[in-house]
């Protein structure tokens, strides 16, 4: 092919809009590259119980990352994300107590067992082709089972579950600080940036592009040489992976983790929630997720301690925030099906079209 | 030798014997028309030869290999790709992205996925949606995106299942150009279900005739057309009741 043949059909006609950018994966990393910059002093701005809030709400965001990736990238709807997140709070509780294992450590071994764990659970989903509503039951199922088992089993404690060790002073290598440090923002932040990076990576990869053909159209995708199987396997191993550091770090941060805690129903929701809020199958729709979602439950708890009178009847009373959690589900899925991100981002490149 | 051989291709569908005892060969550069009734089996012929289907017995040799019941990536992958009736794009992508999404698989880098995408989506006329999503294209784009996928995906066999249907007969003119032009510069072998005969007839080599899923009848245009069964089954004024079948 000469050279002229190549200039002239990058020239754009008349009427045809321009190609976008070449890389919008760069623009992306310098938004996330921004945010982060953004977010390195907030622990020494806030008030210390504000702390917490941006704490949570990180360990919302990684959650949701993982899930998005397999259920908003590739369509696969997971109700049973808790197995991920328990997997990795349990695989880094159990070397750490059992065996003085570090944290980091464990959370490198969580995900490997949580990566392995999605494999087998997709590869007999997929193999016996269960899809939709299916699905979601046989991965909620999974995740019942974890917490079960967990549960029942002496060699991980049963239902009391596991206590961190408590260490004097602080290491980094122990991933334990003194209560309300700033440090543990940080190594969540990283690590919030981290998965959010890996998802920007994976979108853009042509791995990810093959998950987003199959999930629009698998015969299709199929058809021109996307190795179905080998894809899918790869983006539930990823999607779990990154939710299992989520729940390493949760056992870090509260020094504590239960079978309840970590394999409950409620963890896969939280995932759910946060990626919904936000926008699945986006970029930044589980960063906005969880922030809502994060502050959401700390702010009905101020409510709840001390209401306003007109609101007084609620005074210590719980589950506030759940009730918020429904409405908000309800009034996003009528009003924005694409999540408070999703639906800007459309609004915008619509406007940017005409 | 041919290029792809079936022997004995037999798929039911519970009840209905959608393929029964089918032999076909196409040799390299050839184009092969396959005609008959609707629901004469010439899509599930398709769906068997790249995968989407097992057939229930029998056997698709493809370029010297047996290929019977291989998963359709593989068979893409190997150079036979086919298109759908129905259009069935990517639905979040751009058609370039659609396009550059089947070239993934040979070409390795955004750039010259990119260019490798632009050159095809000019090839078939879409260059003015090349950055549209692909859900806003007209009836008649969604068959041009769908034969410029295949295309990407640079097949050495393509099969297209009626990429003329829906098309008004300005737009069918350069389609037919291209498909020419596939098998001169391209050398692509071409096997097409199509029900416009003007275009079977100026396009193919030799034309398959499909009915009630059993080979009627196989030769050049001129035999086919001339011959009495296909002219009873499919081609005559009136279709007889039981050709829906």
């Amino acid at each position: 092919m000469t050279d002229t043949a190549v200039e002239s059909r990058r020239q754009t006609r008349p009427g045809a809009p321009a190609a976008p950018p070449l890389r919008p994966q760069n623009r992306q990393f310098a938004v996330l590259a921004v945010l982060v910059l953004l977010a390195i002093p907030l622990p020494l701005i806030l008030p210390s119980a504000q702390g917490a809030v941006a704490v949570r709400i990180l360990i919302f965001l990684i959650m949701a990352v993982g899930w998005n990736i397999m259920s908003g990238f590739g369509g696969m709807f997971s109700f049973g994300h808790a197995a991920y997140f328990g997997l990795g709070a349990y695989t880094s509780a159990y070397l750490l107590v059992e065996h003085g294992v570090s944290p980091w450590v464990g959370m490198a071994a969580g995900m490997v067992v949580a990566a392995a764990v999605a494999m087998v659970i997709g590869y007999f989903s997929f193999r016996y082709d269960l899809k939709g509503a299916y699905f979601a039951l046989a991965t909620f199922a999974f995740a019942e089972m974890l917490r079960l088992v967990t549960t029942s089993s002496d060699v991980v404690n049963g239902a009391v579950g596991y206590q961190v060790p408590l260490i004097q002073g602080s290491s980094v290598w122990q991933m334990q600080f003194p209560a309300g440090s700033p440090a543990y923002f940080w190594i969540a932040l990283v690590l919030a940036g981290g998965a959010v990076a890996l998802s920007i990576l994976f979108r853009h990869s042509p791995a990810g592009r093959y998950v987003v053909a199959i999930r629009d159209d698998e015969l299709a995708a199929a058809s021109v040489g996307a190795p179905v199987m080998r894809h899918k396997l790869l983006t539930v191993a990823l999607s779990g992976a990154i939710t299992a550091v989520a729940g390493a770090f949760y056992t870090q941060y509260y020094l504590f983790i239960d079978p309840q805690l970590a394999f409950g129903s409620s963890v896969s929701i939280e995932a759910i929630v946060t990626a919904v809020i936000g926008g699945i199958g986006t970029i930044w729709g589980p960063v906005v997720g969880a922030v809502i979602v994060g502050s959401l439950s700390d702010v009905t708890a101020t409510l709840l301690a001390t209401p306003p009178e007109f609101l007084s009847f609620l005074q210590g009373r719980s589950g506030l925030d759940v009730i918020l959690y429904a409405v908000m589900l309800i009034l996003i899925v009528r009003l924005m099906p694409k999540g408070i991100f999703g639906t800007l981002a459309d609004k915008i490149s619509e406007r940017r079209r005409r | 030798m041919s290029l792809l051989e079936l022997s004995g291709v037999d798929k039911k569908f519970r009840g209905l014997h959608a393929l029964s005892d089918v032999e076909m060969s196409v040799s390299e550069g050839e184009i092969v028309g396959v005609i008959g009734p609707n629901g004469a089996g010439k899509t599930t012929l398709f769906n068997v030869i790249c995968g989407a289907l097992k057939p229930d017995s029998g056997s698709v040799r493809f370029s010297g290999t047996d290929v019977t019941g291989r998963k359709p990536e593989t068979i893409a992958r190997r150079g036979m790709v086919r298109t759908f009736q129905l259009m069935r794009p990517f639905a979040s992508m751009t058609v370039a992205e659609n396009v550059s999404l089947a070239a993934q698989h040979h070409t390795r880098g955004a750039a010259r996925l990119r260019d490798h995408a632009t050159e095809v989506v000019a090839r078939v006329g879409l260059e003015e949606w090349a950055h549209r999503p692909a859900t806003e294209l007209p009836t008649a784009g969604l068959k041009r995106l769908e034969l410029a996928r295949a295309l990407a995906a640079r097949p050495r066999v393509l099969l297209l299942d009626e990429v003329l249907a829906g098309l008004l007969p300005a737009e069918r003119e350069p389609v037919l150009d291209l498909l020419a032009e596939l098998r001169e510069q391209d050398g692509t072998t071409l096997v097409f279900i199509e029900h416009i005969m003007a275009a079977v007839m100026r396009l193919s080599d030799r034309v398959l005739v499909l009915d009630q899923g059993a080979v009627l009848a196989t030769g050049t245009p001129d035999e086919v057309t001339a011959d009495p069964r296909v002219i009873d089954a499919y081609l005559g004024e009136e279709p007889t009741t039981d050709a829906d079948a």
